[in-house]
């Protein structure tokens, strides 16, 4: 069960660019193995679609994950 | 017209004609809106109505291209419509002084063929792109944090908003990082480009797309939405 996960800007500051995460189930136990905050995710995709961070996952499956931007 | 001259090839004088007849609506003229409004009025809108309720602080002059010395404390709409009657003055723009909240929202956007959303809080960005859906207006969704900046396009029936922001947050990281000069031109130009397509219907939208924009590290990423 590998899960690869992608992070976007300051998802990566201590973490990295591009991991491999094995033995999680779903989006929330995966950020949390991660040490990310539920609140700084605004954007969760599976496989390049848009998905909900409770999402089931499966092995092979690719997770990018933005953090929120709200500046103009 | 000569004014327009080197808008041609790259758009026919009848798509220039267009965009003369054509109304856009910029909500927020800060970093990101300043840029905005300054290359819609240079390529020729019609009539643009340009609103925030802010005046002009010193810590806007990193980035805000409509903030000077000289007009510290001043209105931010105000000053955008003064610009424009400097640089093109065969435009309209109406200025509006004021917060987008929900009274007045409906009033203000009504009438647009295009809203382009620079605002500076998550909140208010789902409050506008309500109206947009309820009105059936085309919304170019843009936000800047640091080297990092995102935009979308977003017609009356999508739910890109909702997908792409969260609905409890008010700042982004932006709190963090703060905003250079360089991400809200980057942002706005981009969210012109997807206006001015809207307008003429050619082209190819970033619709039920984001486009995310690190600059720190050139890379730049379409994710279907």
């Amino acid at each position: 069960m590998t899960i690869r996960v992608r992070l976007f800007a300051t998802l990566r500051e201590g973490r990295g660019k591009d991991l491999e995460i094995e033995k999680v189930q779903n989006g929330r136990e995966l950020i949390e193995k991660l040490q990310i905050k539920e609140e700084d995710v605004a954007i969760f995709f599976v496989n390049g679609l848009h998905a909900n961070i409770g999402v089931e996952l499966k092995s092979g499956d690719e997770v990018s994950i933005f953090p929120p931007v709200g500046g103009g | 017209m000569e004014r327009y001259l080197r808008n041609f090839k790259t758009i026919t004088p009848k798509e220039q004609e267009k965009l003369q007849l054509s109304k856009v609506c910029i909500i927020g003229t800060g970093g990101i809106g300043g840029y905005v409004v300054e290359q819609l009025g240079r390529i020729g809108i019609g009539e643009i109505t340009a609103i925030d309720a802010d005046v002009f602080e010193e810590s806007n002059l990193n980035r805000q291209i409509l903030s000077t010395t000289k007009n510290i404390g001043q209105p931010k709409a105000l000053t955008a419509q003064e610009r424009m009657t400097l640089v093109n003055p065969d435009i309209k723009v109406n200025a509006l002084h004021l917060a987008f909240d929900e009274t007045n929202g409906e009033g203000i956007l009504k009438g647009n063929d295009v809203v382009v959303d620079a605002l500076d809080n998550i909140s208010t960005r789902i409050m506008l792109a309500d109206f947009c859906a309820k009105l059936g207006i085309p919304l170019v969704h843009g936000a800047i944090s640091g080297w990092y900046g995102q935009i979308s396009t977003v017609f009356p029936e999508d739910d890109t908003i909702r997908k792409i922001l969260k609905a409890n947050l008010q700042k982004g990281i932006e709190k963090e990082l703060g905003n250079p000069a360089f991400t809200p031109a980057v942002i706005a130009s981009l969210q012109v480009s997807e206006t001015i397509k809207i307008l003429l219907g050619r082209g190819e939208l970033l619709r039920n797309k984001l486009l995310f924009i690190d600059l720190l590290r050139n890379e730049y990423e379409i994710m279907g939405i």
